[in-house]
């Protein structure tokens, strides 16, 4: 011990001991929010007390219904609580008399932070603690850190929540020992889940905004924190030895705002610095503005700056808006920043007060939020501020802006005669002002001085001399000189808006084209081609997709050859970023000795592949801008490749699940639908050949009728099955040949005639009718099923009609009944494999008539639905496509026609 | 078995096929030869000289099409394919080899009579000249005075109509392929215009028959082609 204790602290710490001597002890368990353990811990210890036979009361404990907590309160004294009537309500308090009357050695008052009911001797449960101490018993109780008085209002930041009953930090500060239960912010939202932690009824709402984890880390944070400085200011509060008392607010976090210019560097490493000391985390954030213009050299500046930041250990940020400072205040009241850092002005004070201040409005909207400037002056004699655009106008510019003041000289000489001297002025204003929205300013200023030299020296008496008589002259000279500067300076700035707005929007257009055309494309490897395209020509680099295979090997997409060579390192290279689904490769700090830009394809359900892009220039990626901007297009084609994925798989999936009904129900039908049949053949056919029996000639006559009958319906359904079969494998081939309607409606008729029997079948067609290309022999089947479809579930004698009318390209068919209709609801069902309508009847098929039906019409192009017709009955509807019209005939007729009549 | 009956000459491989065939052959008095393959086939037409050929189009040791072709090359006995629905273009590719009608399976005893019938009358009129006037039902086709009667009234037809009716005439009950009735009525120039066909099938029909959608006399066989009906 070097240095000894002054004689005043000696003294002080003297009068403590004196006061302390005689006092009770105090002992707060201290934790970081609700649910922790701190009365637990508290009990536990209570009980530890009782076993060394401490005298211990317990004055006050919630346990809020806690199973855990009450165990423990099993052979502890409990004292009595007073009831104190308020309004008509009785509520019971910590009995501060009856403790002090009871005097144990240690007491246990819980919540140290409550606020006792109206009538009570105290209105705070600390102010009880106190005289409990003064009366010399050992208190134990807890504290969350929310209720402490100097972290109050840095939990209402964090939390949103303002806590009201606060506990002076004297208290905690004055506590002989602080005991911090602690407890990991899963655990504690494990135990919040499982319903062990106790919420206030009024504080439910909040329950949501207070338990989020990212809260609970800075409480737990605030509370370590607050328990670890204690631990110190007791070590070097022995020694008398008070260094400096931070208070640190949980999660401090440092934004660093830069510019597009080399100005950046010394913030990004104040900001390092602040960080480094603070212990924090920090944000280099660049925003960049609509109407701004950055010059190549500061765009490199930036480039620079921001890796400078990146190595530096911070998280750079570029972002976009139309207010910087908005941006910065909202970014960082977003990242919970608690210092902006920001750099100087370095213009001057007019332009503030034309334009508005950044910083004035960062301070002002800044809130709770620090804000620190800093002197942000180029470092190391880097690239000074420079114009964009046509910062070095060449000597050809110069060349005209002199030309043009010739020519301003020349006609101010020809009108110098019949107008005043300041008319004149206007003309060489005339010329400044086309040279400054011609040849940027440079031109524009040398123009604007020849001007007034030579305004001067031909026109202003004295003439041909440099001299002037007036003094008003000086104020013409000096109105040329500020409006070539203002008009060049206007120029500029829209020159350079105008080229920012056509860069960003041709990138939008870009993306927009290609959302568009994904949108629009079907197919994995279409939409692979489609997107590689689009990235190739917006950012002029070659782009490869990689995808995984079964095993997570990643492989380009098979049949494509590569957009570029890809070894294995560069494999390595995307199998990283697509582990780890974060950017790589070159132009970044991860792996940048790849060959290309590796992005993560992020969709909704995880990454689903990398992109690469190899670009001509290496630098070109390691603008973060751009990055942002291929992010935005790989997401945009990872979204939409997903989406594919899902289709094919959901699809495939379909087809399964179809073919697998298909088997199903085919078996059934097959070992239904053709034995009934075929048992009454052999049935018939057994009873025929059986010897001794004596079958009357009309029996084996109905007999035989009914093999032949049975074969003939076997002969259906296995028709019905091999063309669906057809349909099904794709192995339908349409070979349309334009035809007559009307010649495939009586094929159809012919072949039913016999079952067609009993209804009265009408055919309607207009004389008009065109010829259909159609396959007949597959159209005749969709006829003769709709005809029977009908007879099968209509009684006989009822109508059939059958009629077609032509409409713009498509001639529609109609096949109507009056039997008893569709079910309602089932009128899209009926045409699904082995649908069948109850009330089938004997006769019913298989259930692939209508399925064949709709097979056939897709595979000619046109559509087949059926509907309920009013008054009864169903209607089969379908319509075939007619376009284009079938090769004229030569007709052979026409040359006949002034023939007569062969007969005649 | 009397020499006077017809002698069927049948190219199947199936025995079930065979037994159903030889039994509704033999009960109606043709004589029968089988043959099980295309060759064994081939020598019995050769050497039986049948006076009609059943030829399944289904045969292990070849094309039945290809054989029909063979037998037309030396021989004018008419050939009647057998063949299963659903194989129209063989049917079609069989008649335009020389085949003379088709049975579509499964068919009834009726259908094959009534066939073979055709067939063989057909055989005999190549011998006989063609009678001037034919008629079927209440359709009377004068064809000496190139006249056209339903009933008793006459129906007015164009030449081309006309042309076609006689064609379809000439092959009364049995099938013609539509690429024969193109070349026979517009020569072989118009084989692919079958569009011609159908819209002078539908013409004459709306002249000759009573309810065109459901022809009675000119009726379709879909894929193949057309046949005049002689029942």
């Amino acid at each position: 011990m070097n240095e000894r204790p002054s004689p005043e602290a000696l003294l002080q710490r003297l009068r403590a001991e004196e006061a302390r001597a005689g006092r009770g002890r105090l002992k707060i368990f201290f934790g970081a929010s609700p649910g922790v353990g701190k009365t637990y811990a508290m009990l536990e210890e209570a009980r530890a007390k009782q076993r060394e036979r401490v005298d211990v009361v317990v004055g006050v404990v919630e346990t809020h219904g806690r199973a855990e907590t009450t165990a423990l309160l099993t052979d502890l004294e409990i004292l009595a609580r007073k009831k104190i009537e308020y309004r008509g309500i009785t509520l019971e308090e910590f009995d501060l008399d009856g403790a002090l009357a009871r005097r144990p050695a240690l007491i246990l008052v819980d919540e140290l932070a409550h606020t006792n009911a109206p009538g009570s001797r105290h209105t705070r449960r600390y102010q009880d603690v106190e005289e409990l101490l003064g009366a010399g018993i050992d208190v134990h109780t807890t504290l969350n850190v929310q209720h402490l008085e100097s972290l109050n209002d840095v939990v209402a930041q964090i939390t949103g929540i303002e806590v009201r009953e606060t506990v002076p930090d004297s208290i905690v500060d004055s506590a002989d020992e602080l005991e911090l239960a602690d407890l990991s912010a899963e655990d504690l939202l494990q135990r919040l889940r499982e319903g062990k932690v106790y919420v206030p009824e009024q504080a439910a709402r909040a329950i949501d905004r207070f338990f989020r984890k990212g809260n609970l880390i800075a409480l737990r944070e605030l509370a370590l924190r607050r328990t670890a400085e204690r631990v110190d200011a007791q070590m070097r509060g022995y020694m008398e030895e008070h260094g400096i008392r931070e208070t640190w607010p949980a999660g401090e976090r440092i934004l660093v705002c830069i510019g597009p210019n080399p100005a950046g560097a010394r913030l990004i490493r104040a900001g390092k610095r602040m960080a480094a000391s603070l212990k924090c985390d920090w944000v280099v954030l660049c925003v960049e503005t609509p109407g701004q213009s950055i010059s190549a050299a500061d765009r490199e500046a930036l480039i620079q700056n921001l890796q400078l930041a990146q190595e530096l250990g911070a998280q750079a940020t570029t972002l976009s808006g139309h207010s910087i400072a908005d941006e910065v205040l909202a970014y960082a009241r977003a990242q919970n920043v608690t210092k902006i850092i920001a750099g100087k002005p370095t213009h001057g004070r007019w332009r503030d007060k034309v334009f508005g201040s950044l910083l004035d409005h960062l301070v002002r909207g800044s809130g709770e939020i620090d804000v620190y400037v800093i002197t942000g002056d180029a470092e190391e004699g880097g690239p000074a501020r420079r114009r964009a655009g046509k910062a070095r106008a060449g000597w050809r510019d110069y060349a005209w802006a002199s030309l043009i003041v010739a020519v301003c000289t020349v006609l101010g000489a020809l009108i110098f005669q019949s107008v005043s001297v300041t008319d004149v002025a206007m003309v060489y204003l005339l010329g400044a002002g086309v040279v400054a929205s011609r040849f940027g300013r440079g031109p524009s200023v040398v123009s604007a001085f020849l001007s007034i030299a030579a305004f001067d020296f031909f026109f202003v008496p004295p003439r041909y001399t440099f001299a002037f008589s007036d003094f008003r002259y000086a104020l013409t000279f000096s109105v040329m000189l500020v409006i070539a500067l203002v008009i060049s300076g206007l120029t500029l700035r829209i020159r350079e808006q105008a080229e920012t707005a056509r860069l960003r929007e041709r990138r939008t257009g870009a993306l927009y084209a290609m959302s568009r055309e994904l949108a629009a494309t079907r197919g994995f490897a279409d939409l692979v081609q489609v997107a590689s395209r689009h990235l190739q020509e917006t950012f002029d680099a070659r782009v490869q997709f990689l995808f995984p295979s079964a095993e997570g090997r990643l492989h380009a997409p098979v049949g494509v050859p590569p957009a570029y060579p890809i070894d294995e390192k560069e494999l390595g290279v995307a199998h990283w970023v697509f582990v780890r689904s974060h950017n790589a490769g070159i132009g970044t700090d991860t792996l940048p000795s790849a060959q290309a830009f590796y992005l993560p394809l992020v969709a909704s359900g995880g990454t689903i592949g990398v992109v690469g892009l190899r670009p001509g220039d290496p630098r070109r990626f390691e603008d973060p801008t751009l990055q942002r901007l291929v992010e935005t297009f790989a997401g945009q084609a990872g979204l939409a490749l997903e989406r594919a994925l899902l289709a094919e798989r959901a699809h495939n999936e379909q087809l399964e699940i179809e073919a697998e009904r298909l088997r199903t129900a085919l078996l059934s039908s097959l070992s239904h639908d053709l034995r009934t049949p075929l048992g009454v053949i052999t049935g018939a056919a057994s009873s025929l050949l059986e010897e001794r029996s004596h079958l009357t000639d009309t029996t084996r006559r109905d007999l035989l009728q009914t093999i032949l009958e049975e074969s003939r319906r076997m002969n259906r359904l296995i028709g019905n099955l091999l063309d669906m079969i057809r349909v099904e494998s794709g192995a339908l081939e349409v070979q349309k040949e334009w035809q007559p309607l009307e010649e495939v409606v009586g094929v159809a008729l012919i072949r039913l005639e016999d079952r067609l029997r009993g209804h009265s079948v009408t055919v309607t067609l207009p004389p008009d009718l065109p010829l259909v290309p159609l396959d007949a022999v597959l159209m005749e089947q969709v006829f003769v099923n709709l005809l029977e479809n009908a007879v099968k579930y209509t009684a006989s004698g009822t109508p059939i009609e059958i009629s077609a009318v032509a409409m713009n390209g498509t001639v529609r068919v109609d096949v109507a009944d009056r039997g008893p209709g569709l079910p309602p609801g089932e009128e899209g069902r009926i045409f699904d494999k082995f649908y069948r309508a109850a009330g089938a009847g004997t006769q019913g098929g298989v259930g692939l008539g209508l399925t064949i039906c709709r097979g056939i019409v897709t595979a000619h192009g046109g559509r087949i639905w059926a509907e309920n017709r009013p008054g009864g009955g169903a209607l089969f509807r379908f319509t075939l496509p007619v376009t284009g019209g079938p090769p004229v005939p030569v007709l052979a007729e026409a040359k006949e026609s002034a023939e007569s009549s062969p007969a005649g | 078995m009397a020499e006077g009956t017809p002698l069927v000459l049948l190219i199947e491989d199936e025995p079930q096929m065979r037994r159903f065939l030889r039994a509704a052959l033999e009960s109606h008095d043709y004589r029968l030869v089988e043959a099980t393959t295309s060759r064994e086939g081939l020598a019995q037409a050769t050497s039986r000289n049948p006076d009609v050929i059943l030829l399944d189009l289904g045969l292990p040791d070849g094309d039945g099409i290809d054989l029909a072709r063979r037998i037309r090359e030396w021989s004018v006995t008419p050939i009647v394919v057998i063949s299963a629905r659903g194989k129209e273009q063989d049917k079609v590719a069989a008649l335009d080899a020389g085949a003379d009608d088709y049975l579509t399976k499964p068919f009834g005893t009726d259908e094959l009579l009534a066939r073979l019938r055709v067939a063989l009358r057909h055989a005999a009129r190549v011998a006989s000249p063609a009678e001037p006037v034919f008629s079927v039902g209440e359709l009377r086709v004068d064809l000496a005075a190139r006249r056209v009667f339903v009933g008793s009234s006459e129906v007015h037809l164009t030449p081309t109509e006309y042309k076609l009716l006689t064609v379809l005439v000439r092959h009364a009950g049995k099938v013609v392929t539509q690429r024969q009735i193109l070349k026979e009525v517009w020569g072989p120039n118009a084989v692919e215009h079958t569009h011609y066909l159908r819209v002078y099938m539908a013409q004459l029909r709306h002249k000759i028959e009573q309810d065109p959608t459901r022809p009675h006399h000119l009726q379709t066989e879909v894929g193949v082609g057309y046949r005049l009906r002689l029942e």
